[in-house]
C-alpha cells in the first residue's frame, strides 16, 4: 500500500545547495543536502574552498616563519595554534621552556579559549535564532583582544610565542587587567546562562539533537567538546599535560547524553574552568626568564615526532618530520581539530531537519580556516 | 638553502634538474615514476661536467631515520604484546623524543590495526591522525602514518607503512571511521594507492585537479592559472622551453 | 457625497501616508530597541540619533535595482509583493483610533470578521513570491509560511470567538464600547484569550520566534531571497504594517481601545483631558514593543515544533477557552 501511493505520488528528494555562500556556515563550507520535505536524507560536506596548502608553505618555510602561519589556520584561536606549533619544535629538539614562560603560554592559551568559545556561542545562538547573545558574546570577545593587542600589539593573528620561549614580557600591570577581566567575565558567563540555559526554546531546539554516543563519538575522532559532551573523559590538558597545566587545578566537564545541549553546557563550563586556571596562574606567575636555550639557527636533529594540546575546538596536533640538515621542516603536518568534527557532521545530521543543520554545524564549532588550511 | 646553489647548477646540469627550486632531484615531470629514475638522472647530471662545483647541492634526503630505540628503554606493554601475537608484521620499532613507533608492511597493516584496537593491553580506540610523507629517492617513497590514541589506558602509538607509488596500501575505515576523510585527504595530497576505502575523492583540492600537491616533486611555482589547471602540462611546457633555450 | 465619498478618502489618503510613514519609524525603532537591548547605539550616523535613518532606508531601497531573476515567474513575481502589502493596509479602514466617527474610516458591523478575512489573503503574497522566485530556498519558506499561517490562524480565529461572546459584537467599534459598558478592558476578563493572540500575531507576523519564513540562518532571507529594490521593501513594509495592524487589534480587543485606564472610574476622569487617540497609540506602542522585546530575547522556534504548538496546544487551549466562555456567559 505504502509503495503503491508512493509510486502514485512524485516525491522528488530535493537537492539543497547550502554554501558556499551561506550566512550559518561559518565560512565557506558547502553542503549538498538531500531532502525529503525538510528533513535531511543525506548530506555531502564540500570543503576546500580556503585551502591555502598551509602545509606545503610551511615545508618551504623555516621553523620561525612558520608561526606566523599557524596563525592562519584557526584564527579564532591563534595563540592556540602558535602553543602547539612551538611545543612541538620544542619537543623535537628537546629544548627546555622556562617556568614563567610556559605559565604566560598557558594564560594565553586558556584566555583565547574563551575568546574562542565567545565567538562560537555567539554564532551558534545566531543560528538559532537568539541573536542578543551574540553581541553580548563578542562584547567579552573585545575584551580578550585588547589584552592580547596589549600584550603582542596585534588582534588576531598575534604571532605570540616562539621556539623555546616567548618574544615578549608581560607589559606592567598586565596581570591586574586579567584578574579584572576574570571577574568581569565570571558575571557574564552568568548572564549568558540566564539568557538560554533555562530557555524553553533553546531547550526545545538544542535537547535530543544531534545525539551520538561515547564509543561513536571515539570511533568517528570527534574532539574537543563535541567528544566530551558524550560522556568521554578526554581532555590532552589533563591526559598529555603540556605548557603548565599539570601545575594547576582544573575539571573537565563532561556530558551525558551527548546532544547538542550537552556540548553547550560544556563549553560554557569550560568558560568557568578557563577563568579558574587563569587566575591560578596569574597568582602564582614565577620570575624569570621567558626565553630557553635555544640555537640562533635552528635546526632539529633528523626525526619526527606529534604532539597535540588542546585547543578550543579539540586536540591539534601537528607532526613533524626534520631531515636534520636543512632550515625547514621535511614534513609539517596539522592535525586539524575542525575537520575532524566536522567529519562527524554527516551522521549527526541526517533525520533532522534543515534548522538544525545549522544547529550542528554550530555545535561543532567548525572554523573552515582549519579545516581547509 | 636548497634554492642558493640551483641556479647555476640548472643552467649547466641536465635540463632535468630545472624543476622546483626545492626539490632538484625533480624527474622530467611528465615521467610518472620519478622514484626509480631519480639517482640515476642525478648521478648521470652532474658526473660528465668538467668545470668541478664548489659545493655539491645537498641531496633529498634518503627518507626518516627513524632510530630504534636505547637498549636500556623498557617497550611498553602494548608494544610487547604486538610483536607477540603478530611477530611477523612488526618490521622495525623505533623511538624517538618520547615517541614510539612501529614500521608494518602494508599487507599487515590491517592486522596490526585490528590487534591494537581490539586488545586490551593496547587498546588503541582512537585514532588521532592519518598522514603521509614524501621521501622520493627512497624505491618505497611515501610514509603512511597513523597516529593511535587509546582513551582508555592513555598512551600513544605511531604505525607506519612504507609504501611505493603503486603499492596498495590498504584503508583503516573499517577500523576507525575517523580515518575516513583523514585518508582522503593524504590521497589527495599524496596520492598513495589506498584500497578499500568507501569514498576515495578529492577532499581540499578541486575534483579535477592535476598531481598530488604535497609530493616533494611537486612545482613550487608556475605562471598563476594555467600552473592551478594543470600542473603536470605545465611543467613539461617548461622543461622544453628551457632545452630550447639551452640549443 | 461630500459625507460618503470626499470625506472618507481624504480619511483613507491621510491614514495610508501615516502608515507609510510609521511603518519607516518603526523599523527604526525596532532597530534602536534591539540595539539598546544589545548594549550598542543603533543607527547614530543620519540625523541626530539616526532619526533620520528612517528617510535613509526606503530611499536607498527605492534607488537600488530591481531584479528579476530570469527563471523567475514575471508576472507573479511582481505581483507578490503587492499582494502582501495590500490586504495589510486594507484592514485599518476598520480600526477606531476614537470614539468619533472622525477617527475610523468605516465602522462595519462586522469589523473584525473583515480583518480575520482580509489577512489572510496576505498569505497568498508569500506563497507566491516564493513559487515565482523558482529558487529553492524561498520556495521552503513558503511552505513553511503557508503552513504556519493556516495553523495560527485557526487558533487566533478560535480565540477570537470567545471575545465575541464577550463583546456581543462584530464591530470594532462595538467591541471598545462594550468594555466602556463592562467598566474593564476585556485583557483582564480574557487573559488567556490575550495570550493566545498575541503568540498568534506573532506567528501570523513572521515575528521572532516564530520567523521561520525568513529565516535568515536557515534559509538565507527566506521567501524573499531573491528580491531586491523596492519590490522587497514592499514585503518589509507589509510585515511591519501587519505588526501595527495585529497590535492595533490586540489593543482595541484587549486593551479597550481608545479607552483611558478604569473608564469606569470617575476619580480618574482627569485623565480625559488626554486625547483618545493618544491613549490608542499608546497603547499601540507598548505592544508593539513588545513585539520587539521578543524579538530581541528570544531563539526561534523549529518549523515542526512551531506546528505542534500550533495544533496540540493553542487549538486546544483556544476552544476551551470559547467553551468556557459560553458557559459562563449563559450561566451569567
Amino acid at each position: 500500500m505504502a509503495t503503491e501511493s508512493a509510486a502514485m505520488f512524485d516525491t522528488d528528494e530535493l537537492v539543497l545547495n547550502m554554501g558556499p555562500q551561506h550566512p550559518s556556515t561559518h565560512g565557506v563550507l558547502r553542503l549538498v543536502l538531500r531532502l525529503d520535505g525538510e528533513r535531511v536524507k543525506d548530506v555531502d560536506v564540500v570543503m576546500g574552498y580556503v585551502h591555502r596548502g598551509i602545509e606545503k608553505l610551511s615545508e618551504n618555510r623555516d621553523w620561525t616563519q612558520i608561526i606566523l602561519l599557524t596563525d592562519r589556520m584557526d584564527y579564532v584561536a591563534a595563540a592556540t595554534n602558535n602553543l602547539g606549533y612551538c611545543e612541538t619544535v620544542e619537543k623535537l629538539m628537546e629544548v627546555e621552556v622556562p617556568r614563567r614562560a610556559r605559565y604566560i603560554r598557558t594564560i594565553l592559551a586558556e584566555l583565547q579559549r574563551i575568546a574562542s568559545h565567545c565567538l562560537w556561542l555567539g554564532t551558534h545562538a545566531m543560528d538559532i535564532g537568539a541573536m542578543t547573545v551574540f553581541l553580548y558574546a563578542f562584547r567579552e570577545r573585545e575584551l580578550i583582544l585588547d589584552l592580547f593587542e596589549e600584550y603582542c600589539g596585534a588582534r588576531l593573528t598575534y604571532n605570540s610565542m616562539r621556539i623555546g620561549g616567548l618574544p615578549l614580557d608581560l607589559p606592567s600591570g598586565w596581570d591586574a587587567k586579567v584578574r579584572a577581566f576574570c571577574d568581569i567575565m565570571d558575571s557574564k558567563v552568568e548572564e549568558y546562562e540566564e539568557l538560554l540555559t533555562n530557555n524553553r526554546i533553546w531547550l526545545q531546539r538544542t535537547r535530543g539533537i544531534g545525539v551520538i554516543s561515547g564509543p561513536d563519538a571515539t570511533a568517528l575522532g570527534l574532539c574537543g567538546p563535541p567528544l566530551r559532551g558524550s560522556g568521554v573523559y578526554r581532555d590532552v590538558r589533563k591526559d598529555e599535560p603540556y605548557a603548565a597545566y599539570d601545575e594547576f587545578e582544573f575539571d573537565v566537564p563532561l556530558g551525558t547524553r551527548g546532544d547538542t545541549y550537552d556540548r553547550y553546557l560544556i563549553r560554557l563550563e569550560e568558560f568557568r574552568q578557563s577563568i579558574r586556571i587563569i587566575r591560578q596562574a596569574v597568582d602564582g606567575l614565577p620570575e624569570g626568564p621567558i626565553m630557553g636555550k635555544v640555537p640562533r639557527l635552528l635546526k632539529p636533529k633528523a626525526g619526527e615526532t606529534y604532539h597535540a594540546i588542546e585547543s578550543p575546538k579539540g586536540e591539534l596536533g601537528y607532526f613533524i618530520a626534520s631531515d636534520g640538515r636543512s632550515t625547514n621542516p621535511y614534513r609539517f603536518r596539522v592535525r586539524p581539530p575542525s575537520f575532524c568534527n566536522l567529519q562527524g557532521l554527516r551522521p549527526l545530521v541526517i533525520g533532522h531537519l534543515v534548522a538544525d543543520v545549522v544547529a550542528l554545524i554550530g555545535t561543532l564549532d567548525v572554523v573552515l580556516g582549519e579545516v581547509d588550511r | 638553502m636548497v634554492d642558493d646553489q640551483a641556479p647555476g647548477d640548472d643552467k649547466a646540469a641536465k635540463p632535468a634538474d630545472g624543476g622546483a627550486p626545492a626539490s632538484p632531484e625533480v624527474t622530467p615531470a611528465a615521467s610518472p615514476t620519478p622514484a626509480v629514475a631519480k639517482p640515476a638522472a642525478a648521478a648521470a647530471g652532474t658526473k660528465p661536467k668538467p668545470k668541478p662545483k664548489p659545493k655539491a647541492p645537498p641531496e633529498a634526503p634518503k627518507g626518516p631515520t627513524d632510530p630504534p630505540p636505547p637498549d636500556d628503554l623498557e617497550r611498553p606493554a602494548y608494544l610487547v604484546a604486538l610483536q607477540e601475537a603478530l611477530p611477523d608484521a612488526v618490521q622495525a620499532i623505533s623511538y624517538w623524543v618520547g615517541d614510539w613507533t612501529v614500521i608494518v608492511p602494508a599487507t599487515a597493516l590491517l592486522d596490526v590495526a585490528r590487534f591494537l584496537r581490539d586488545d586490551d593491553v593496547a587498546s588503541f580506540d582512537y585514532c588521532s591522525d592519518v598522514t603521509a610523507s614524501d621521501w622520493p629517492p627512497r624505491e618505497q617513497r611515501f610514509d603512511v602514518i597513523y597516529c593511535l590514541y587509546s582513551i582508555r589506558r592513555r598512551h600513544r602509538i605511531r604505525i607506519k607503512v612504507r609504501a611505493g607509488e603503486t603499492e596498495p596500501v590498504p584503508s583503516v575505515t573499517d577500523v576507525w571511521p575517523a580515518a575516513n576523510w583523514l585518508e582522503r585527504e593524504m590521497w589527495d595530497m599524496f596520492g598513495v594507492n589506498l584500497t578499500g576505502h568507501p569514498d576515495l575523492r578529492r577532499i581540499l583540492m578541486p575534483d579535477n585537479w592535476q598531481g598530488f600537491p604535497q609530493r616533494k616533486d611537486y612545482p613550487l611555482e608556475g605562471p598563476g592559472e594555467f600552473l592551478l589547471e594543470s600542473p603536470m602540462e605545465w611543467l613539461r611546457l617548461r622543461n622544453m622551453v628551457d632545452e630550447t633555450e639551452m640549443e | 457625497m461630500i459625507d460618503t465619498v470626499f470625506w472618507p478618502l481624504v480619511k483613507i489618503v491621510v491614514l495610508l501616508n501615516a502608515v507609510m510613514v510609521s511603518v519607516t519609524f518603526m523599523t527604526l525603532l525596532e532597530r534602536k530597541v534591539i540595539a539598546w537591548a544589545q548594549s550598542r547605539l543603533g543607527p547614530m550616523r543620519v540625523g541626530p540619533y539616526g532619526v533620520l535613518q528612517a528617510i535613509a532606508d526606503p530611499i536607498k531601497l527605492i534607488l537600488k535595482e530591481d531584479i528579476t531573476p530570469a527563471k523567475a515567474d514575471k508576472v507573479m513575481f511582481t505581483l507578490a509583493p503587492i499582494m502582501s502589502l495590500v490586504p495589510a493596509f486594507v484592514v485599518f479602514a476598520v480600526i477606531p483610533f476614537g470614539a468619533d466617527p472622525f477617527y475610523y474610516v468605516a465602522d462595519i458591523n462586522v469589523g473584525l470578521l473583515f480583518i480575520v478575512s482580509v489577512t489572510s489573503i496576505g498569505v497568498y503574497g508569500i506563497i507566491l513570491a516564493g513559487w515565482a522566485s523558482n529558487s529553492k530556498y524561498p520556495l521552503l519558506a513558503s511552505l513553511r509560511a503557508s503552513a504556519q499561517l493556516i495553523s495560527y490562524e485557526i487558533a487566533v480565529t478560535m480565540t477570537l470567538v470567545s471575545l465575541i461572546l464577550t463583546a456581543g459584537t462584530l464591530s470594532m467599534v462595538g467591541i471598545v464600547e462594550a468594555q466602556q459598558e463592562a467598566g474593564v478592558w476585556f485583557g483582564f476578563i480574557q487573559p488567556v484569550a490575550f495570550v493566545l493572540v498575541l503568540i498568534g500575531g506573532l506567528a501570523e507576523t513572521n515575528r521572532a520566534p516564530f520567523d521561520m519564513p525568513e529565516a535568515e540562518q536557515e534559509l538565507t532571507g527566506g521567501f524573499h531571497t531573491e528580491y531586491s529594490g523596492m519590490r522587497f521593501a514592499l514585503f518589509f513594509l507589509a510585515e511591519y504594517a501587519n505588526m501595527i495592524v495585529i497590535s492595533a487589534v490586540i489593543v482595541v480587543l484587549f486593551w479597550g481601545g481608545w479607552l483611558r485606564p478604569f473608564p469606569s472610574v470617575d476619580a480618574l476622569a482627569v485623565l480625559d483631558y488626554i486625547p483618545q487617540w493618544c491613549w490608542f497609540f499608546f497603547k499601540m506602542f507598548m505592544v508593539l514593543y513588545l513585539f520587539i522585546w521578543i524579538r530581541a530575547t528570544l531563539p526561534r522556534y523549529r518549523y515542526d515544533q512551531l506546528m505542534r504548538i500550533g495544533w496540540k496546544v493553542l487549538i486546544p487551549i483556544a476552544i476551551a477557552n470559547v467553551v468556557i466562555t459560553a458557559v459562563v456567559k449563559v450561566l451569567l
